[in-house]
């Protein structure tokens, strides 16, 4: 469980171009966040930046739990649940073959059945990913972050290629995950609905 | 099943499904361990002669054709993003990447090469030498293909400057496995060049999975 995620005066910078500088904010627990911005201001960079895979150019970020707090990203990693803009499916495997792979890498004591029910996608669970829609692989991948099991779910563009229902789906296990304590951060370029802060890059 | 496992066996599935590598392999080895004999004639002598250098490079080249897509798959679909924040620390991550690979190739390729030899001739004692030499060397090809593979990662015909990077890394599998298969044609022990290999393989296994992690890492910020 985390308590909090702070970042202090954060700068980023891809090559020689400075995408944003001095961003600060902090989330606390059940707290979501967006981030806002026209395309290439940054958003999915600094998506990149708090899971660890870009190192800042200045400024640090804090994660705080009961136990302490830390600026190290690999500790912050283990506390991610990952939703990018790709998907991160394999066209040979089969929908249950994926899901139960990222659990036990996860070493999550989520049912990924109960994940596919979750997500409307029992009637496919033996389809290879390749014949899978981009609004059902968007929904395995949110049938993913939910098996993963981690406080700090980085989604990006979480409602991208998905239909109504989707997007009420996605919706409400943003809701469910914010109310279990979890913190949320999206780069999104629609409204969240959660009652949450936002960012603008 | 622990994290490490699951990785290894998706790994093994991808190679075995419809697009996977390891049949690929195989029939790359045996058409090229074929066409040789065909160009050189039918010298016995000198086939024998030529035979584990031959069978050695074309286990190489064949073990190459699929370690571009080592680590690459996963970085262009974004599963490396998925795996990279998982338990599972990027060293292991290699360290299974590194063993299904080696299962999937290196493995079969040594299988099939005493079938192989028989197109040249070679006499039993040397394909014995030439099976173990494979047995200990594939490994290592696999290991040290995995630090190419990974520095290639972010680039779009990485595929082709792998073995750039790959092959120079590697001559000392072929000098000692090649070598020992050499040796025993001239009536010599092959252990020096097999404990050679050995060395070898053991120093890749050991440290290809630590470079290889870092420059994934390296890869995943660009």
């Amino acid at each position: 469980m985390i308590t909090s995620l702070t970042a202090e005066k954060l700068a980023c910078a891809r090559g020689d171009r400075t995408l944003f500088e001095g961003l600060s904010f902090c989330v606390s627990a059940g707290q979501a966040l967006a981030l806002e911005g026209a395309n290439g201001a940054g958003k999915t960079s600094l998506l990149r930046l708090i899971a660890g895979f870009l190192t800042p150019r200045a400024g640090r970020l804090v994660l705080k739990t009961p136990e302490g707090e830390s600026d190290d990203s690999e500790e912050r990693g283990r506390a991610i649940g990952w939703l990018g803009h790709q998907d991160g499916l394999k066209p040979q495997l089969s929908v249950i073959e994926q899901l139960a792979f990222f659990a036990k890498l996860y070493r999550s004591n989520a049912e990924p059945e109960a994940a596919l029910a979750e997500v409307g996608l029992t009637r496919q669970r033996d389809f290879p990913c390749r014949y899978l829609s981009a609004g059902q692989k968007r929904r395995l991948g949110l049938a993913r972050l939910v098996v993963s099991a981690r406080p700090l779910w980085l989604l990006d563009e979480p409602f991208a290629a998905l239909d109504k229902d989707g997007q009420a789906l996605i919706a409400r296990q943003m809701t469910l995950h914010c109310g279990r304590g979890g913190i949320l951060i999206a780069a999104t370029h629609e409204p969240l609905g959660l009652g949450n802060a936002s960012i603008r890059l | 099943m622990s994290a490490f496992t699951a990785l290894l066996v998706r790994d093994l599935r991808l190679a075995a499904r419809s697009g996977g590598s390891a049949a690929l392999a195989l029939g790359f080895f045996a058409l090229v361990a074929t066409l040789v004999p065909l160009g050189i004639g039918a010298d016995l002598k000198l086939l024998a002669r030529v035979a584990g250098g031959v069978l050695w490079v074309a286990a190489l080249l064949a073990a190459l054709l699929s370690l571009d897509r080592l680590f690459q798959g996963d970085f262009e679909d974004g599963s490396l993003d998925v795996i990279a924040l998982s338990p599972l620390p990027l060293e292991s991550v290699s360290q299974a990447k590194i063993l299904a690979h080696w299962l999937s190739t290196g493995l079969p390729l040594t299988v099939l090469s005493p079938l192989l030899a028989l197109l040249f001739n070679l006499p039993g004692p040397a394909t014995l030498v030439l099976v173990i030499s494979l047995l200990i060397g594939t490994p290592a090809v696999s290991a040290v293909g995995a630090i190419g593979a990974s520095l290639t990662l972010s680039l779009r015909r990485g595929g082709l400057i792998l073995p750039l990077i790959v092959l120079p890394l590697l001559t000392p599998a072929v000098i000692f496995g090649a070598g020992s298969v050499a040796a025993v044609m001239d009536g010599m022990a092959p252990s020096g060049g097999l404990g050679l290999l050995a060395a070898f393989a053991v120093a890749a296994c050991l440290l290809s999975p630590f470079a290889a992690a870092g420059a994934v890492r390296l890869n995943l910020g660009g």
